[in-house]
């Protein structure tokens, strides 16, 4: 275990030195989150029936996940992938630790420490002056930051499974690509998820990428009451193990047939 | 001529070079159309829900995302190097740049295609499809021959907003990651009628960055809406106002190389 919380915090801390690229991300994501807030404005103006979510809280919506974006699990550790590349992943294979523990340790650092940088300015810039709203209640507060918690090891699980996957093909491109259009729509981030068909909420609420960026936004404004939190966290976990199991037995075969390129 | 013809060979290069690996071309290119086929997804749920944004339908609509996406598809292919020219700056590469006989804007332009942005090129084709199908333009050669102007217009003003994120390398050395509210945020601001915006936003993309003239201001002629952007004959000569951006832009880079000092590397 102190393995895996040494290589965590390494990890983080190294991360939390790219304060630049924080800033310039701010800046950027937050053009784009009142670019997307005048387009939904505009879309609830010809809106003629009651829809599932205000306008108020999209607004809130949009902010909370353009806070939050660089959780998402868009592409692999990049560290991770180089090593696979140039072959360096042998020495990775030498460490007396759990391969898979090592890269899921490092997955959760570079998915939570750029976003610890970028969402407190976010959130306090778009509070004061673009109309972000306060949890529903305290309760729903606790309630999202609980599963905010479940939220990064879930994007730091599908993240390691990406990883691997560019230990099984190589290149591995194909399924990056795929990652991110995926990701993109049954998140949340391209569209609010009650805001979607009818017809395609059951697939939503089954697939495990609500848990990335929906499900703790709806217990933050209290679509989702604070006693939900079992079920809407467990969804998470439940996800979240077997995506751990899934990438610890793909890792685990992976490895068993392993040529390793040149050096 | 002669420098077409250079170009061609230059380009030609690029492209055999990126088809050594048809898979990995095919596959980026199905992936660009999915990402971008993911967000047009997010469009058509969005005015299914409402109806319709601002009186636009998803016809009309339609019509903006494509043109836009299009025109973007075209300029993010063409102007790949200058995409890059950070990078070139940094390492140095400009040097040799500026020891050949042709101009280096030129160069850095003939210098690679992304031939994989074909992905958001098929897609915006299809949805541009779609909305003149379903707007009847198919029979109106003025109106088609317009749209397909326009989008030349378009690309180049993408393409001048290239040139000028490279631009500025010549100061920093590094490529604004910054830009991406200019290329990626103009692209999507696009995509719906500039109606939409307030006040500032729609000024900026009229007046300073001409985008409202890729697709909304001729698009109204087009589409023969009721609302108008000035005098008709301006929607015509829209298509004018990207070049002329191009034009300026291409000036200001002028500009930059003649600030420009080697990093010496």
């Amino acid at each position: 275990m102190r393995a895996y919380r040494a290589t965590f915090s390494a990890k983080f801390r190294a991360l939390l030195q790219y304060r630049a690229a924080a800033a310039a991300g701010l800046a950027t994501q937050a053009f784009f989150g009142l670019l997307r807030i005048m387009i939904f404005t505009a879309f609830y103006a010809s809106a003629s029936g009651p829809q599932p979510m205000t306008l108020p809280d999209v607004v809130t919506y949009v902010w909370l996940s353009q806070g939050l974006l660089m959780l998402l699990p868009w592409r692999p550790d990049a560290d991770v992938e180089q090593l696979i590349r140039n072959g360096n992943v042998a020495y990775e294979l030498l460490r007396p630790v759990d391969l898979y523990g090592l890269w899921f340790s490092r997955a959760l650092a570079v998915r939570t420490a750029p976003v610890l940088l970028r969402c407190v300015p976010m959130f306090v810039i778009a509070a004061l002056w673009f109309d972000m709203g306060a949890p529903a209640s305290v309760a729903s507060g606790l309630a999202f930051t609980v599963s905010l918690i479940a939220t990064a090891a879930l994007a730091a699980a599908l993240t390691t499974l990406l990883s691997i996957s560019i230990l099984v093909t190589i290149s591995g491109r194909g399924v990056h690509v795929l990652t991110i259009s995926v990701v993109n729509l049954f998140s949340g981030v391209i569209v609010p998820l009650p805001l979607l068909p009818d017809w395609i909420q059951p697939l939503v609420a089954f697939l495990p990428f609500r848990g990335l960026l929906d499900t703790p936004f709806r217990l933050y404004l209290g679509h989702l009451p604070p006693s939900a939190i079992w079920v809407a966290v467990g969804h998470q976990v439940l996800w979240t193990a077997m995506l751990v199991l899934a990438g610890r037995m793909i890792l685990s075969r992976a490895l068993r047939r392993i040529v390793v390129q040149g050096g | 001529m002669e420098t077409l013809r250079l170009y061609l060979r230059y380009i030609g290069a690029s492209a055999r070079s990126q088809l050594q690996y048809p898979a990995s071309v095919i596959m980026y290119a199905l992936g660009h159309l999915l990402v971008t086929g993911v967000e047009f997804f997010g469009l058509w749920a969005l005015i299914d829900r409402f109806g319709a944004i601002r009186g636009f339908g998803l016809a009309e609509v339609s019509l903006l995302y494509g043109m836009a996406n299009v025109s973007f598809a075209v300029a993010e292919t063409a102007g790949r190097g200058f995409k890059d020219f950070g990078v070139m700056v940094k390492s140095g590469d400009f040097d040799r740049l500026l020891l050949r006989p042709r101009g280096t804007a030129f160069q850095v332009a003939a210098q690679q295609i992304q031939l994989v942005r074909i992905g958001r090129l098929i897609q915006g084709l299809a949805v541009l499809a779609y909305a003149f199908t379903a707007l009847d333009l198919w029979s109106t050669p003025l109106e088609f021959g317009l749209a397909a102007m326009a989008m030349v217009g378009g690309a180049c003003t993408f393409l001048g907003l290239f040139v000028l994120q490279a631009t500025l390398a010549f100061w920093t050395v590094e490529s604004l990651e910054v830009f991406a509210m200019l290329t990626y945020g103009g692209v999507e601001t696009s995509q719906y009628p500039l109606t939409i915006y307030s006040a500032g936003f729609r000024r900026f993309f009229t007046y300073v960055v001409p985008l409202a003239f890729l697709n909304y201001v001729p698009g109204l002629v087009i589409m023969g809406r009721p609302e108008r952007f000035g005098p008709d004959w301006l929607a015509w000569a829209s298509p004018l106002v990207g070049v002329a951006f191009l034009f300026v832009c291409l000036k200001i880079w002028r500009l930059g190389e003649r600030h420009y000092r080697s990093t010496g590397s």
